[in-house]
């Protein structure tokens, strides 16, 4: 019997095939954390007297997520990373380099067939790399640092067969909230998602896209195959090598979910949930007061490149915020070597780079009260991106533009 | 035993709720000073109105959301002796057992309690009893290796009183 692609990283790295719903221990080959998710990591390395036993060579860490720092506090954990990073030896991507997940698959650490955890729940968007991605809390990141090691229960694997081209005005945020709505929030709880079938329709930024929202449906991990053409134009696109791997085709897997990618059409996730989704056409008009493009979702060049060709030539409407934000500096570079930043600062755009701030709330951009915005992130909670009666439309990069140029949610394909 | 009164609570529970990024963030990495801050947006006076060993009992895919592991840790330190749900997000179940928070998943006492019942937990027994509602459940018991960092108080307690991992 074939193996799936999440069989056969576990079992390159324990020697057999577990199965579903097994315990088992795994060595990991890099664990990363954030300045969410560092200090508490830190607390558990001292209390557990294991922070000399740290691994330097299996810890990434970055500052991405209230960068550069928007109070005292912040810069305070900054600091202390910068030290610790120091101390230990530990590669530290600091302010302004990029939001982390982006930049695992930049600097290659995203290679297909490794294991990596990292300290942040979209760590799953490695999985777009055939990388078995999860994530974790900060206590699990702390002894994975220290002991190179860390415990899993075996998920089951979905095969997700995707059908069809993309139809026009059509992105992968459009297929993940698609998704989403199909099997709901936890419609994938403890599972590994392995996505098959016409993927060649969809971009390497589209895939990164599609993994990192896998763990809005409770996936565990998210992943995709690498075939010869994907690792050629990773390899292209990052500047780096990336191999090929694929489940066999034989696999056996424990359920199967169909997708049309054909017959979509663009989509919004509603508040207050991820799963509470609709075609952008049954949402349309509704006012909004600020649109954010950007974050480990869809802060990629595709993104941008695409809610280019809307803004290109207009202007965000009076009285709305647009705020921009490329997933990393790498990202910001290639949308200003090709003149696509200059598009968004003309239409009135406020552009910056590094960070997840406005995401999570953390800063540039909360949300005031009973505000509405457009954001192509990946939640929509109560409050989350400011006052507890604001609300958050999550929406492709196309949409969000449309819905800027309007100042309401609008159907990106009537610019199309 | 954990025995208290239940906090009654739907579906899709998320990080969010219990701790929400733009307290988490205004405090960072100090986890005493974001003790008011639970459930802020959803149920307001929470923190004055929570007893130690109270339950919360909700439905499905409770724990959604982010890896913080504030969430689960800021749960155990107001004083709640437990978390029932139909369903648990896997971060959040991790987050809860490594932090020493029992985590049960049940079905019948979710869907029988009402806010303010008695709930009594037993976790080495797997059976949690509704005595307002007069309602017992056998739950799935937590694998030996979870249950042992769970009576330890969390791993780092566990590492401390045993000098290793339990696997």
């Amino acid at each position: 019997m074939g193996l799936t692609l999440t069989e056969k990283i576990l079992n390159s790295k324990l020697g057999r095939v577990p199965a579903p719903g097994e315990h088992v221990v795994v060595r990991v080959d890099y664990v990363y954390m954030h300045d969410g998710t560092f200090p508490l990591a830190l607390r558990v390395l001292r209390e557990a007297g294991m922070e000399s036993r740290v691994d330097a060579s299996r810890l990434v860490l970055f500052i991405d997520h209230a960068a550069p720092a928007p109070s005292v506090a912040a810069a305070l954990v900054h600091q202390e990373m910068r030290k610790f990073a120091r101390t230990h030896g530990v590669r530290l991507f600091d302010v302004g380099t990029g939001i982390s997940h982006q930049v695992m698959v930049e600097e290659g650490y995203a290679k297909p067939g490794r294991l990596i955890i990292g300290a942040d729940s979209h760590t799953v968007t490695l999985g777009a790399m055939a990388v078995f991605a999860t994530g974790v809390g900060s206590t699990d990141a702390a002894i994975a640092a220290a002991t190179g090691k860390m415990w899993l229960r075996v998920p089951e694997q979905v095969r997700v067969r995707l059908h069809g081209g993309l139809p026009q005005g059509i992105m992968g945020k459009d297929v993940a909230l698609a998704l989403i709505g199909d099997i709901g929030s936890d419609g994938a709880i403890y599972k590994a998602l392995e996505f098959q079938g016409d993927i060649n329709a969809l971009s390497i930024d589209a895939r990164l896209t599609i993994s990192n929202m896998s763990v809005e449906a409770g996936a565990k991990a998210g992943l995709f195959p690498v075939d010869e053409a994907t690792a050629i134009k990773a390899s292209k696109l990052f500047g780096r090598s990336y191999a090929v791997l694929e489940p066999d085709r034989d696999a056996e897997y424990s359920d199967e979910i169909e997708l049309e990618m054909n017959r979509l059409e663009p989509m919004v996730a509603a508040p207050p949930s991820v799963d509470n989704t609709k075609a952008v056409t049954e949402v349309e008009g509704v006012e909004v007061d600020q649109i954010f493009i950007g974050s480990c979702t869809n802060g990629r060049f595709e993104d941008f490149a695409e809610a280019a060709k809307i803004l290109k030539g207009r202007r965000v409407r009076e009285g709305v915020r647009c705020i921009a934000i490329p997933a990393s500096r790498r990202v910001f570079r290639a949308l200003m070597e090709t003149g696509i930043l200059d598009v968004f600062v003309s239409a009135g755009c406020s552009v910056t780079y590094g960070t997840c701030g406005p995401c999570l709330g953390a800063h540039f951009g909360l949300l005031g009260e009973g505000e509405v915005a457009v954001s192509t992130t990946n939640r929509n909670f109560v409050g989350r991106m400011g006052h507890a009666s604001s609300k958050v439309y999550l929406a492709s990069p196309l949409t969000a533009a449309a819905s800027a140029v309007e100042g309401r949610i609008t159907d990106p394909r009537k610019y199309m | 035993m954990i025995r208290g009164r239940a906090w009654v609570l739907g579906d899709n529970i998320s990080t969010d709720h219990i701790i929400s990024g733009k307290y988490k963030y205004s405090k960072m990495g100090r986890l005493e000073d974001m003790v008011q801050y639970v459930f802020a947006d959803v149920i307001p006076g929470f923190y004055e109105k929570v007893r130690p060993g109270d339950v919360i009992v909700a439905g499905r895919g409770f724990g959604y959301g982010s890896s913080r592991e504030h969430a689960a840790r800021l749960l155990k330190l107001v004083g709640i002796g437990a978390v029932i749900a139909k369903s648990f997000h896997r971060i959040f179940y991790r987050n809860a057992i490594n932090s020493g928070l029992p985590v049960i998943i049940a079905n019948e006492i979710p869907r029988v309690t009402e806010e303010g019942d008695i709930i009594e937990v037993y976790l080495e027994e797997g059976l949690v009893i509704n005595k307002t509602k007069n309602v017992a459940e056998h739950v799935s018991p937590i694998p030996e290796p979870l249950l042992s960092i769970l009576k330890s108080g969390g791993l780092i307690e566990y590492i401390k009183k045993f000098g290793r991992l339990p696997w």
